[in-house]
């Protein structure tokens, strides 16, 4: 603490990121005059290699104990500068960064100002520098096991992939059955894979992969802790079927009094399913559940003579005592693998979703050509009198994606492929029919995308460029009023069928998934990632990463990408077996401190309490802080009288300092 | 004097939102008044609100502290004693003869890059309303 505190002050210029709005020499040069300030430089890139070198030869040469580094946002760059300068000798919690890119050189166009605004954060540094204090960071051994929540294939994906590598994996699934979304699909663009003939292996793998522990019908309660050593509290929501007696044969769903009078959630609603049911024939578990909210003996108390599903049960499997259950273990890492939720099309009134029965949405048409969907794969429709083929079929692209009345502004980025997808599929089954897609753009990005597109092009679907503005009926036909932008045409368009490509949403329940862990939102409300461009599958808490949809709409072959790097980073604490835990922690001063417990009921995180010590021979309590738990936020630090209770880097003294400097600089 | 006044902006941001929010307004180059200068903490909790009170001391016009949206701090609830503690502030600004409009909070998160620059303008729009602050004398900075 006594040396005297040697600074050194690199001003970068970022390109001309920084230097175009910020005169860097300038502000160099008033930095050299600042108390302490020994070496004042800048470069043209400070974080490259030359520019570290450049920092890690002036601590030797001039024998440097601090270093500011005046560049882009320490969020960004503090890990690297705090690496550099140890590899120098010094200590890393000798640094600060004065950010003078994004809060200063980008926001601000006049030179002047920037300039002088940046003199003022240099100062500030310096002002806080001075006064920081050498830190070491701890390692606390990392729970050699990750929780995955959400099994659609992205889940599934980064479950797979960290049980084949060693380590145990807990996959919380709310539904009663993993697949998700994926499994809803009849085919997968741009190849026509079959999608539940590629999915299905890979859900029976995570249920049978000795190191995956399935929790189907669940859901995440509570999570504490950190990075690796996360407390993590399940409810296994009542099936009132037994697990490990149901055989899955049926019998229940098929007696059942109210038999298919439900709609199935995972037909969109096209199909029917009993109360006791089974989400669909290839459900891994293959395991039935009683909905508690159709099932007459759990809504009315009462049904017949007594439940048929139990009477029929030869395994005896039903069982209407089940209540939930609250399963509690500890992970090194968690993974967000949630998804989305398809456009809600009533919505855009104006296409009369709600209306009309023959508008329906991408979705609903993926259930209807599928073979194992409720019409076997028979593309029916109901024109009010009969069951008939549709002969005119129109797709309307961007529903709810590229559109702010309905505050959607980004690209779904899979409607273009689906809807091209969806235009073949029924181009094979209706050879005759008339086809045609309503487009803005389209948009065929991904690899074999273009190609799928121009064969469906060949194969006499109809691409006309225009967003349609209402869907109305005429007789028994549905009109799409549009205009076709390219010959600036106006064009009803008498129709049978009208398909919906709606875009992706947040889930509806993401704000529980929020709490739980802290995470941020984007603009568009998805999960929020660490960086949008290098730390693509973290988040701003450190263990718990994101994989899929739930951060952003994407197809299957970046979801599986994203899943597969989501699951190696998760692996990196669980394979070293420690995590370092940051050092900046409160700490208190037993000597000032009176014992009086406030910070202790502060705290979030219950990392303080209360000790007895002996001061001067008297037994007294002071507060003490457990560095494992505490998290640095500092919230306790304003609520101590004495001022005894301090975060380490963020210090009463070493902030005040900062704000004269801030202030004198008028 | 008074046309040519611009006022002295301290702000106090939490690492987790509204830093990470001033950090998109510049990567997204939202163009805002350059009066405001950051210090950043790691949660509004941390804030001492003697240290709004220190800001003015020293020569600042006008303060400015913001967190994450109530419930969603990322230490779960340091921004809501930051809401009581500088909501008690506000009243004694008042009580102490001080223009609480020198004094605002809010609340941005880290998408919210628009919303910075709109906070940043509302902010320096009241301090310039409230004009240069002389209401404490200035100590010099203790090098």
């Amino acid at each position: 603490m006594t040396e005297k505190p040697k600074i050194g002050v690199y001003v970068c210029h970022c390109g001309i990121n920084i230097s175009a709005t910020v005169d860097v020499e300038t502000v160099a040069d008033y930095a050299l005059k600042l108390p302490n300030v020994e070496v004042a430089r800048t470069y043209s890139y400070m974080c490259s290699d030359p520019g570290q070198s450049l920092i890690k030869n002036d601590i030797r040469e001039h024998g440097l104990n601090r270093v500011i580094v005046a560049s882009c946002s320490p969020r960004m760059h503090e890990p690297t500068f705090r690496k550099a300068i140890k590899e120098a000798g010094i200590n890393p919690y000798y640094l600060e960064m004065a950010n003078i890119r994004e809060q200063c050189s980008w926001v601000h166009h006049d030179i002047d100002e920037g300039t002088a605004k940046s003199k003022k954060l240099v100062a500030a540094s310096v002002a806080k520098v001075r006064l920081l204090e050498a830190l070491e960071s701890k390692e606390v051994d990392a729970e050699p096991s990750a929780l995955v929540i959400g099994a659609g294939i992205a889940g599934i994906q980064a479950a797979l992939d960290i049980a084949d590598a060693g380590f145990k994996v807990y996959l919380v699934e709310k539904t009663p059955s993993v697949g998700g979304r994926m499994a809803q699909l009849d085919k997968t663009f741009p190849t026509l894979d079959c999608s539940a003939c590629i999915l299905t292996p890979k859900m029976v793998d995570c249920a049978s992969h000795p190191n995956i522990e399935l929790l189907s019908y669940s859901e995440v309660e509570e999570i504490g802790g950190y990075i690796g050593n996360f407390d993590i509290k399940v409810r296994k929501k009542a099936r009132y079927v037994d697990f490990d007696k149901c055989t899955g044969c049926g019998d229940c769903a098929a007696e059942c009094r109210v038999k298919d009078r439900f709609p199935s959630e995972f037909d969109m609603g096209m199909g029917k399913r009993s109360a006791v049911y089974l989400p669909f024939p290839q459900a891994v578990p293959a395991k039935y559940t009683i909905d508690p909210e159709s099932c007459l003996y759990l809504t009315k108390g009462k049904c017949g003579k007594g439940p048929k599903c139990a009477e029929v049960c030869q395994a005896g499997a039903i069982n209407f005592d089940q209540v939930d259950e609250t399963v509690e273990f500890r992970v090194g890492a968690v993974i967000v693998a949630t998804g989305f939720d398809p456009f809600d099309a009533s919505r855009k009134p104006e296409y009369g979703y709600s209306d009309y029965p023959n508008v329906i949405t991408g979705m609903e048409m993926e259930r209807l050509v599928s073979a194992s969907g409720p019409t076997g794969g028979k593309i029916k429709i109901f024109n009010g009198k009969e069951e008939i083929e549709p002969k005119e079929v129109a797709f309307i692209k961007c529903v709810g994606s590229r559109d702010e009345s309905v505050g959607n502004e980004y690209c779904s980025r899979v409607c273009c492929m689906y809807v091209a997808k969806q235009a073949h599929l029924l181009r094979d089954k209706l050879p005759d029919a008339n086809i045609r897609v309503y487009y803005m753009d389209v948009r065929a990005f991904g690899k074999g995308f273009e190609e799928f597109y121009d064969r469906v092009r060949r194969e006499n679907v109809r691409y006309i460029r225009g967003n349609p503005s209402e869907i109305f009926k005429r007789g028994d036909k549905l009109v799409v009023k549009v205009e076709d932008t390219l010959t600036a045409t106006p064009l009803e368009d008498e129709v049978d069928l009208v398909v919906l490509g709606v875009g992706l949403e947040p889930r509806a329940d993401m704000r529980q998934t929020m709490e739980l862990l802290r995470l941020s939102q984007s603009p568009d409300r998805f999960f929020l990632e660490a960086h949008p461009k290098l730390r693509p599958v973290d988040t701003a808490t450190d263990g718990v990463f994101l994989a899929g949809c739930c951060q952003g709409p994407k197809d299957i072959p970046d979801t599986v990408a994203q899943a597969k790097g989501a699951a190696s980073s998760a692996m990196i604490p669980l394979a070293r077996g420690k995590v370092v835990i940051s050092a900046q922690v409160a700490t208190v001063d037993e000597s000032t401190c009176r014992g009086c417990g406030f910070c202790v009921n502060i705290c979030p995180y219950t990392a303080i309490e209360l000790v007895t010590v002996n001061r001067f021979g008297h037994e007294v309590e002071v507060a003490r802080v457990n560095e494992a738990l505490c998290k640095g936020c500092g919230s306790c630090s304003p609520g101590c009288l004495s001022d005894s209770i301090q975060p380490k880097s963020f210090r009463d003294r070493q902030i005040l300092p900062q704000i004269a400097a801030l202030g004198v600089f008028k | 004097m008074s046309d040519n006044y611009e006022p002295n902006i301290v702000a106090f941001l939490c690492n987790w939102c509204s830093y990470a929010g001033a950090d998109l307004a510049g990567t997204s180059r939202v163009q805002y008044p350059a009066n405001i200068q950051v210090i950043r903490v790691m949660c509004s909790g941390r804030v001492n609100p003697l240290y709004v009170m220190n800001a003015l001391q020293q020569g600042a016009d006008g303060v400015l502290v913001s967190g994450c949206h109530p419930g969603d701090c990322h230490y779960m609830e340091g921004n809501f004693y930051a809401r009581r503690r500088l909501g008690m502030l506000k009243d004694l600004m008042e009580f102490v003869g001080v223009d609480p409009k020198r004094f605002h909070m809010s609340w941005v998160s880290a998408s919210e890059g628009h919303k910075w620059k709109e906070v940043v303008e509302k902010t320096v729009e009241d301090a310039r309303e409230a004009g240069p602050f002389e209401g404490f004398r200035r100590r010099q900075i203790d090098w």
